[in-house]
C-alpha cells in the first residue's frame, strides 16, 4: 500500500494534476474565510463593471490631500481625454466646416484646442452626418470643456438655510489622496458580472458547489456502475443478462438527452444543485457497470477466487475481500473521471437553462448561462465567462492528468 | 578444423530496474560455437539464460545494457555496435532469433509471402517478387511445410505450424548463428517434435551453419544440441558435450537439475528425485564467492568468500566448483551408495 | 488396482458443454471416473483434452450438464451454500500458477487461518492457533515466524507452493484434486514439492489426484493413469500398462513424442 502510493507520487502527471487540484480546492476552501461576502450578493449597479480596483469618490474628498509636482499628470490628463482617434475626429469636423487642413495640426494640442472652441457649432449640420456621429462630437465638446485649465476644481456645498451653494474647498490639480488613507476601497479582480456581483466571489463559490455536484454526480454513477458490474459479472447467467440488458439499453440512448429530458419533467422549481448532480448520476453510470462486469469476469475464474470459495467463502466475503480490492484502483480512476464528467454535464445542463435553481447558488454552468444570455461574449465582457472557461478547463485537465497518472502506475503495460 | 562461428569473451550485460538498481543478469560468460554444431543452454528461471540470447544479438534497448565483453560473428566484432546497424546488418544475416511466442508476431491481416517479402525486401531491395516465391517455397519444402501455408492467413494455421512458419521466414537469409529461445515449449508434445526436426533439418541442409538452443528442458536439450552449458545466476556453472553433462555432470547445481529430470522411461519410479533446498541468490546483491554455496551440499567455508574461477577439465569440459573431479565424482558416489541404503 | 479398497470418488456419464448452436462445444464428454480411497491418480490430456474442466466439475466450482457424481458412494449434492461448505471439507485443491492463487491483498496468516476456521478451530485461542499454523509451516520446511505477517509476493514460487501444501496440511481433506501443482516451478525445486505431496497423502491417508499434461510426472506420482483427449477417456489403468505398454494409438503417440534420454527419441515418426 504504501509503495504504491510511494509509485504514484512519482509519476509526473499525476504529481501535476494533483497539484492543480489540490490548488483549485484550497482556494475554493480558504477564499471564503477572507472574503465574507454572499456569493450573489448584488454590489454593482449596472452591468459587466470591468475587473479593476474600485475607490470611493466621495471618501477620497475627504482624504488627506497631498501634493505632488508631477509633471507629465496635465499631459496624461489630456492623453486619456484626447487619444489620436478624437485628435483626427476634431481634424475630421473642421475640415468639414470649411478650415483648410494645412492649418490644422493635430499633434499641437493648443492650437486644436483653440480652433476647435471657435469653431464648434453643436447645432450645425454637416452635410451626410449622421445623427450618432453628431451626438458623438457634441459628448466630445462636452468632455474637452476646461481641459486645458490650470485652475483646480471647487467643490461646493449647499447651505442649509438659503440653499446657495458655497465654496467648501478647491482641489488642486496637483492634489492627490493615498489609496490606503481612503476609507472604502474595494478590489474587484475579476469585475461585476451582468447583476452587479463580484464575479471572482461569484466563481469561488461556484466552484466549490461544482465541485460538490460532480463528486456527487460521480459517486453515484461508480456506486451504481460498481454494484451492477459487480453482481452481472460475478454472479453471471440470468442476472448478467438482464443487467448487461438495461446497462445496454442506457448506453444506446445518448445519456445527454436522457439528463436533458429528465432535468427538464423535474421542473425548474425543484431543481437543486444536489437534485441535478443525482441526476447526473443517475445517467452516467453505465460505462462504469460495463468495466468493471468485464474486469470482474476476468477475476471470478482466477485461482484466488476458487481457493476462496474452497476455504468455505460466502459470496459476499468473496467480492469483499477477492474481487474489490483488485479493481479498486480501477474504481477510483474511473470515479476521477465520472466527477470530471459530472461537472462537465452541469455546465452543459446549465448553459440550456437545465441547471440548479438560479436564487440559490452559483454553478459554473450557471454562471455561464447568466454570461451567455446577457451577451457578455458579444459585449467583449470577457471577465465574466473567460474565468469560468478556465476554471472548468483546469479541473477536468487536472483530473484527467492524474487519471493518466494512476493508470501508468497501475497499468503495467502503458509503463515506459 | 571447423570454422568458428560464434565467439563470446567475457560477456557482461546488465539490467536497470525502475528504481536505478543494477542487475547484472549476464555476468562474464564466454562461449564458442562451431559450424555445423549447436549448444544447448539450460538453467532455472531467472538464472539468465533469456537474457543471454538477448545479448548475444548485440542489440540493446533499455532496461538491458552492455557493460563488456566481446561477441565475435564469423570473426567480426559486433560489441559496441550501434542497435540500428546492429538490426540493418546483423539481424536476420548473422544471427536469427526465435524468442518463445514468436509465432505471435505474425500479423494477422497479412498472408505468409507478405510477410517473407517484407522481410527480404528490408534486407535486399534488387529481388522480385517471383524470386521470392521461389526461395520461399524451396525453403518450405526442404523442411516438409507444404507452400500452400504461403498463401494463407495466420489465422488458418495451428499454433505449430505458425511457429515453424516463423522459423523458416527467420532462417530466410541464411544467418550464421540461430539462437532459439525456448521454441517449442508453448507447444504439444507432437509439434514440439515437428519443430525440433525441423530445426535439426535446417542445419543438416545449410540453413543455418550453427545454434543455440535455450530451454528448462533438459529432456530436450540432451536430445537436441552437442554440447550442454549450464546456466546459474548468471554465470556459467558447467559446459560439457551432451553425453557427459546429463549422465556425468561435474557441478553440484548441474548434477541436482540432472537428478531432476523427469521421463517416462522405465526405472523411473524407482529413482529419487534429487531435490535442492533454497532459490537461487538476488543479482542485484550476488554473493561474493560461490553463487550456488548457500544451497550446496558440498559447500566447504571458503566456498562464501573466494570466488571460483572455471576450471577446465579437458576435453572441452568447464566447471566452476573449488573441488576438483575426483572429489566431485567421490562425494557423489558416496551420496548415492546412501541413498541405496 | 487395489479392488478391496472402497470408492471415494466417482463419476457417471459426466459432461460438460459450453455454448450452444454453432458455438456449442463439448468440454467434458461421458466421463466415467472411479478413484478408489488412499490411491494416487493421473489424468493426463494435452491442452484442450478438458481435463482442468473435469477438474473444477469434480471440485464442485462449476456445475455439470449431465451426468452425476458419487462421494463415498452416495449422490453429491452441494446445492447451498453449507452444503458446498461440508463438501470442500472433503475435497480440497492445488493450482498451477501459485502467483495467481494466492489473494495479494492478504496476509499469509490469514491464508492459514482460514483453514484453521474451516476446521471448526474459530474459537481456539491464539496461541493454540499459532501452534498449528507452526506445526503445518515446519511441515513443508518453512518457519512460520518469518512467514508472519508477510505476503504471499514477498515469497519465491516454490515456497508459494509448499504454502498451499501446508494449507492442505491444516485442512486434511479426504481428496486432494493437484491441477499441475509443478509446472510453472523450477525443476530442482519440483522435487520437494512432490516429495511433501507424497508425504502428506501417507500421513493424512488421501486419494490425490494429479491434473497434468506431463506424461512423465503422471508415471512418477501415479498409481492410476487415465489418458484424456477431447474430453474422453481414451485409455486408463495402472501406470506401468498405460505408460509402458500403451495400447492406444492417442497414447502410443504422446509417449512417444515426448523426449527421453535413455531410449532413443525418434524423429522420423512426425
Amino acid at each position: 500500500m504504501k509503495h504504491t502510493l510511494q509509485q504514484i507520487f512519482r509519476s509526473p502527471k499525476f504529481v501535476v494534476g494533483f497539484s492543480i487540484f489540490m490548488a483549485i480546492l484550497l482556494i475554493v476552501l480558504i477564499y471564503p474565510l477572507f472574503i465574507t461576502d454572499s456569493p450573489l450578493k448584488i454590489i454593482g449597479q449596472g452591468t459587466f463593471f470591468p475587473p479593476g480596483i474600485y475607490v470611493s469618490a466621495y471618501d477620497s474628498l475627504g482624504a488627506p490631500k497631498f501634493t505632488l509636482n508631477l509633471t507629465d499628470a496635465a499631459a496624461k490628463r489630456v492623453a486619456d481625454k484626447l487619444g489620436d482617434q478624437e485628435r483626427a475626429d476634431i481634424r475630421d469636423w473642421l475640415v468639414a466646416d470649411g478650415i483648410p487642413e494645412t492649418e490644422i495640426d493635430i499633434h499641437n494640442t493648443e492650437k486644436l484646442l483653440e480652433q476647435w472652441a471657435q469653431n464648434y457649432d453643436p447645432n450645425k449640420k454637416i452635410p451626410g452626418m449622421t445623427f450618432a456621429k453628431q451626438r458623438y462630437y457634441q459628448r466630445l465638446d462636452e468632455s474637452l470643456k476646461g481641459l486645458l485649465s490650470k485652475e483646480g476644481a471647487i467643490i461646493a456645498q449647499k447651505n442649509t438655510e438659503t440653499g446657495a451653494l458655497e465654496e467648501a474647498e478647491i482641489i488642486n490639480q496637483t492634489d492627490y489622496v493615498n489609496i490606503d488613507q481612503v476609507a472604502s476601497v474595494r478590489v474587484l479582480p475579476l469585475g461585476t458580472d451582468n447583476f452587479g456581483r463580484d464575479v471572482l466571489t461569484e466563481l469561488v463559490a461556484a466552484t466549490r458547489t461544482s465541485l460538490q455536484i460532480g463528486l456527487v454526480a460521480g459517486l453515484v454513477a461508480t456506486l451504481i456502475g460498481l454494484t451492477l458490474g459487480l453482481l452481472a459479472g460475478y454472479i453471471g447467467g440470468t442476472v448478467d443478462d438482464i443487467i448487461n440488458f438495461v446497462t445496454n439499453l442506457f448506453i444506446v440512448i445518448p445519456s445527454f438527452v436522457l439528463l436533458i429530458l429528465i432535468s427538464y419533467s423535474v421542473g425548474q422549481e425543484s431543481r437543486g444543485a444536489f437534485l441535478v448532480a443525482t441526476v447526473i448520476g443517475l445517467t452516467a453510470w453505465p460505462w462504469t457497470a460495463r468495466a468493471v462486469r468485464a474486469q470482474v469476469i476476468s477475476l471470478r475464474n482466477r485461482d484466488h477466487v476458487n481457493l476462496s470459495k474452497l476455504s468455505g467463502h460466502s459470496i459476499v466475503h468473496i467480492i469483499l475481500t477477492d474481487i474489490l480490492p483488485y479493481i479498486a484502483s480501477y474504481v477510483i480512476m474511473a470515479l476521477i473521471l465520472q466527477i470530471s464528467s459530472g461537472i462537465l454535464a452541469e455546465a452543459g445542463l446549465s448553459i440550456l437553462g437545465l441547471g440548479p435553481k438560479t436564487t440559490e447558488v452559483p454553478t459554473l454552468g450557471l454562471m455561464m448561462n447568466w454570461a451567455m444570455i446577457y451577451q457578455a461574449h458579444v459585449q467583449g465582457r470577457w471577465w465574466a465567462y473567460f474565468p469560468v472557461l478556465m476554471t472548468i478547463a483546469l479541473i477536468t485537465f487536472s483530473m484527467n492528468l492524474m487519471n493518466t497518472g494512476l493508470d501508468q502506475v497501475f497499468n503495467p503495460a502503458l509503463r515506459d | 578444423m571447423a570454422n568458428t562461428m560464434l565467439e563470446v569473451h567475457e560477456l557482461t550485460t546488465k539490467y536497470v530496474t525502475r528504481f536505478r538498481e543494477d542487475v547484472y543478469a549476464v555476468d562474464h560468460v564466454s562461449l564458442k560455437v562451431e559450424e555445423g554444431k549447436s549448444l544447448g543452454i539450460a538453467g532455472e528461471s531467472g538464472c539468465g539464460k533469456s537474457t543471454l540470447a538477448l545479448s548475444l544479438m548485440g542489440y540493446y534497448f533499455p532496461p538491458l545494457h552492455y557493460m563488456s565483453g566481446d561477441i565475435l560473428i564469423n570473426g567480426t566484432n559486433i560489441s559496441g555496435m550501434k542497435p540500428d546497424d546492429v538490426r540493418k546488418s546483423i539481424l536476420g544475416r548473422e544471427i536469427a532469433y526465435i524468442p518463445q511466442a514468436a509465432m505471435n508476431a505474425l500479423n494477422p491481416t497479412q498472408k505468409i509471402i507478405h510477410f517473407i517479402e517484407d522481410v527480404i525486401l528490408e534486407h535486399d531491395l534488387y529481388v522480385t517478387k517471383k524470386d521470392i516465391y521461389e526461395r520461399a517455397r524451396k525453403l518450405f519444402e526442404t523442411v516438409g511445410l507444404p507452400a500452400e501455408v504461403l498463401e494463407k492467413y495466420p489465422v488458418e494455421l495451428s499454433g505449430g505450424m505458425k511457429q515453424r512458419t516463423v522459423i523458416a521466414v527467420s532462417v530466410l537469409l541464411l544467418p550464421k548463428v540461430l539462437i532459439a529461445d525456448e521454441p517449442s515449449s508453448a507447444l504439444d508434445v507432437t509439434s514440439q517434435k515437428m519443430v525440433i526436426k525441423m530445426l535439426k533439418q535446417l542445419m543438416e541442409a545449410g540453413f543455418i551453419s550453427s545454434m543455440i538452443f535455450i530451454t528448462h528442458e533438459l529432456p530436450l536439450l540432451y536430445n537436441v544440441t552437442d554440447d550442454i552449458m549450464v546456466m546459474y545466476a548468471g554465470q556459467i556453472v558447467e559446459k560439457a558435450g551432451a553425453q557427459e553433462a546429463v549422465f556425468d555432470p561435474l557441478h553440484p547445481y548441474s548434477k541436482g537439475l540432472m537428478g531432476s529430470i523427469i521421463v517416462p522411461e522405465k526405472g523411473l519410479r524407482d529413482v529419487k528425485l534429487t531435490a535442492i533446498p533454497g532459490v537461487p541468490p538476488n543479482l542485484k546483491k550476488p554473493p561474493m564467492g560461490c553463487r550456488f554455496a548457500e544451497r550446496c551440499k558440498l559447500a566447504k567455508p571458503e566456498c562464501r568468500v573466494t570466488s571460483v574461477p572455471l576450471r577446465d577439465a579437458g576435453n572441452g569440459r568447464t566447471y566452476r566448483c573449488i573441488l576438483s573431479e575426483n572429489e566431485l565424482r567421490e562425494a557423489y558416489a558416496r551420496e548415492a551408495f546412501q541413498n541405496a541404503k | 488396482m487395489p479392488s478391496d479398497k472402497k470408492i471415494c470418488l466417482s463419476t457417471s456419464g459426466l459432461t460438460k458443454i459450453y455454448g450452444f448452436g454453432a458455438h456449442r462445444t463439448v468440454a467434458v464428454d461421458h466421463v466415467d471416473l472411479k478413484l478408489y480411497e488412499g490411491e494416487v491418480v493421473s489424468i493426463v490430456g494435452e491442452s484442450g483434452s478438458g481435463k482442468t474442466t473435469l477438474a473444477k466439475m469434480l471440485l464442485g466450482l462449476i456445475s455439470s450438464s449431465e451426468g452425476d457424481i458419487y462421494f463415498q458412494g452416495v449422490k453429491r449434492d452441494i446445492s447451498s451454500q453449507k452444503k458446498k461448505q461440508e463438501y470442500w471439507k472433503n475435497i480440497q485443491a492445488i493450482f498451477q500458477d501459485p502467483f495467481s492463487s494466492y489473494n495479494i491483498f492478504n496476509k499469509i496468516d490469514s491464508v492459514l487461518l482460514d483453514c484453521i476456521h474451516m476446521r471448526g478451530g474459530r474459537n481456539l485461542s491464539r496461541e493454540k492457533k499459532v501452534e498449528l499454523m507452526t506445526e503445518a509451516c515446519s511441515f513443508v520446511n518453512l518457519k512460520f515466524e518469518e512467514l508472519t505477517n508477510k505476503y504471499p509476493f514477498e515469497l519465491s514460487g516454490g515456497q508459494m507452493q509448499r504454502l498451499m501444501i501446508a494449507r492442505i496440511f491444516l485442512l486434511k481433506p479426504k481428496i486432494l484434486l493437484a491441477d499441475e501443482p509443478t509446472s510453472m516451478i523450477d525443476a530442482c525445486s519440483r522435487a520437494t514439492i512432490l516429495d511433501m505431496l507424497m508425504q502428506l497423502r501417507k500421513e493424512i491417508g488421501m486419494t490425490v489426484i494429479f491434473i497434468t499434461h506431463d506424461i512423465g510426472l503422471a508415471y512418477y506420482v501415479s498409481d492410476t493413469v487415465y489418458i484424456m483427449e477431447h474430453g474422453r477417456f481414451v485409455e486408463f489403468g495402472s501406470a506401468d500398462e498405460v505408460i509402458l505398454q500403451p495400447r492406444e494409438p492417442y497414447t502410443q503417440r504422446l509417449i512417444n513424442d515426448v523426449p527421453k534420454i535413455y531410449e532413443e527419441w525418434d524423429l522420423s515418426t512426425v
